[in-house]
């Protein structure tokens, strides 16, 4: 057995905007037993409030920051007294190909990266957190910030009696502090990011009748949205499009390792928040939407994983309920590519020289032009119009 | 079901999607999905949530039944066979 490793938690970096955090939750306490992987505090990063994982296993054995108290990415919270995971031998310094890519870019020396992907190996958001932490100042900034509830109270059951809920200022901040975080995030978007723009419109006849066919004798809990399947027809179109699935680091493409395709949430009090939905394209379409709902209504009320703030590799946005026929979005950095689907609309559809009505719905694709050109999206459009039209093969 | 207790579930329902809405200012005829601004992942849900809540059965040709406090109550006075 080799001696205790000593490891730190820090602040994360949970996406391109961020630049300070809120521990707004401990969920352990010194003494604990932890696993890699498991949450170990809840961090409110002005738009919404992430669990954050152990990249160690290993005892608790001190907390450095209090609930309330902002101080920026990077800074150390707590002190993990750390088991080796594999007490004998050599660790093995395996390193997946996207983290080997950043590394080499973001001048990392892989061999002080703390893995924490299976069997210890090294992943991308390894290799950031450790280009993270070299560059971060470590002051902590002590600026001292109320720690607010978790969630808004939600009432359970209508009763005359109960009074509109109370002026919340906190609340009033954290909408201030997201829209701060937004405008920076997209004016970083729109500074660096040459945009591209196409769109195309898709029959979804084929698409809606398939759906009502499986819907049909199904509960309501078990029914599919259009949602699911256009989701499903972007995430796979990435797969066969893989250079719009990916980063753009330090004037190179890193092409991503998988598509999690990121979900552009509309939060109910305003402002955005674009989670991931990891490993879209090989999911089943039951449980794309099962993960969908359960996303959404995390994003919502409170609750995301870190990875899911950290590892989108494209985004989705839907703006179909909102009543518009098309929408042209603002690349998320670093990721390449912006699928943006509309409003399913009847309207008149010529086919085999004969008019009629059908419901359509107009796709757009807006992509870095540094990483791709006008060929690559449009070959991203016709795949999702193929898919859409053989909503079978999802 | 009487109207009384389909009025309660519709409610409830609504009470799960939109925590925040005033219900007692929305109107019996209004569009939910404008006037409380749901999604159709919301839109659904409540769908969902009063399916359970009263038993009955809802079809997605009833659901444009639903978008309205009004329409859901009585569909579900005229559906639902619990109490």
């Amino acid at each position: 057995m080799k001696g205790t490793e000593r490891g730190e938690f820090l602040m994360p970096s949970l996406g391109a905007d961020m630049e300070s955090g809120t521990v707004a939750e401990w969920l352990v306490k010194p003494g604990d037993q932890i696993r890699r992987g498991d949450a170990i505090a809840v961090i409110d990063t002005d738009k919404a409030m992430i669990e954050a994982e152990s990249f160690h296993t290993g005892t608790v054995e001190s907390l450095l920051v209090e609930t309330g108290h902002r101080v920026p990415v990077g800074t150390p919270l707590a002190v993990i007294a750390a088991v080796p995971p594999h007490a004998a031998g050599p660790r093995a310094r395996v390193a997946s190909p996207l983290a080997r890519t950043l590394a080499a870019r973001l001048g990392v020396d892989l061999s002080a990266v703390h893995g924490t992907g299976r069997a210890g190996t090294i992943r991308a958001e390894d290799v950031r957190e450790a280009a993270e932490r070299e560059t971060t100042t470590r002051e902590t900034a002590a600026r001292g910030v109320e720690p607010r509830p978790r969630e808004r109270p939600r009432r359970t059951a209508p009763g005359p009696a109960e009074a509109r809920p109370q002026p919340d200022h906190d609340w009033e901040r954290r909408q201030e502090t997201m829209r701060q975080a937004i405008a920076r995030a997209m004016a970083r978007s729109k500074r660096e990011i040459p945009h591209y723009y196409l769109s195309t419109t898709v029959d979804m006849s084929a698409a809606l009748s398939w759906l009502r066919e499986r819907n049909r004798d199904l509960p309501v809990s078990g029914r599919l949205l259009p949602a699911a399947v256009l989701l499903k027809a972007a995430a796979r179109a990435a797969t066969e499009v893989p250079r719009l699935n990916g980063f753009w680091v330090d004037d190179a493409f890193v092409p991503g390792e998988a598509v999690h395709l990121g979900v552009a949430v509309s939060l109910k009090d305003g402002g955005l928040i674009a989670p991931a939905l990891h490993d879209a394209a090989c999911r089943e379409l039951d449980d794309l939407m099962a993960a969908l709902k359960d996303l959404v209504s995390r994003a919502r009320t409170g609750r995301l994983r870190s990875a899911e703030m950290t590892e989108a590799t494209i985004t989705v946005t839907n703006l179909g309920d909102q009543g518009v026929e098309s929408v042209h979005g603002v690349i998320y950095p670093p990721q390449v590519a912006l699928v943006g689907f509309g409003k399913i609309l009847d309207r008149p559809w010529a086919v085999d020289g004969l008019l009629g009505v059908r419901p359509v719905v107009t796709v757009t694709l807006a992509a870095d032009h540094r990483a791709t050109d006008g060929y690559t999206g449009a070959r991203f459009l016709c795949t999702v119009d193929r898919l859409l039209n053989h909503p079978e093969t999802l | 079901m009487t109207p009384q207790r389909a009025r309660e579930l519709v409610e409830a329902a609504l009470t799960r999607v939109a925590p925040d809405a005033d219900l007692a200012a929305l109107a019996p005829d209004a569009d939910i999905r404008e006037a409380l601004e749901l999604d159709s992942l919301d839109f659904l849900t409540y769908v969902e949530t009063l399916s359970e809540s009263s038993g009955c059965r809802i079809e997605e040709d009833d659901y444009p039944a639903f978008t309205t406090v009004a329409g859901g109550a009585d569909f579900l006075v005229a559906h639902a066979s619990a109490p």
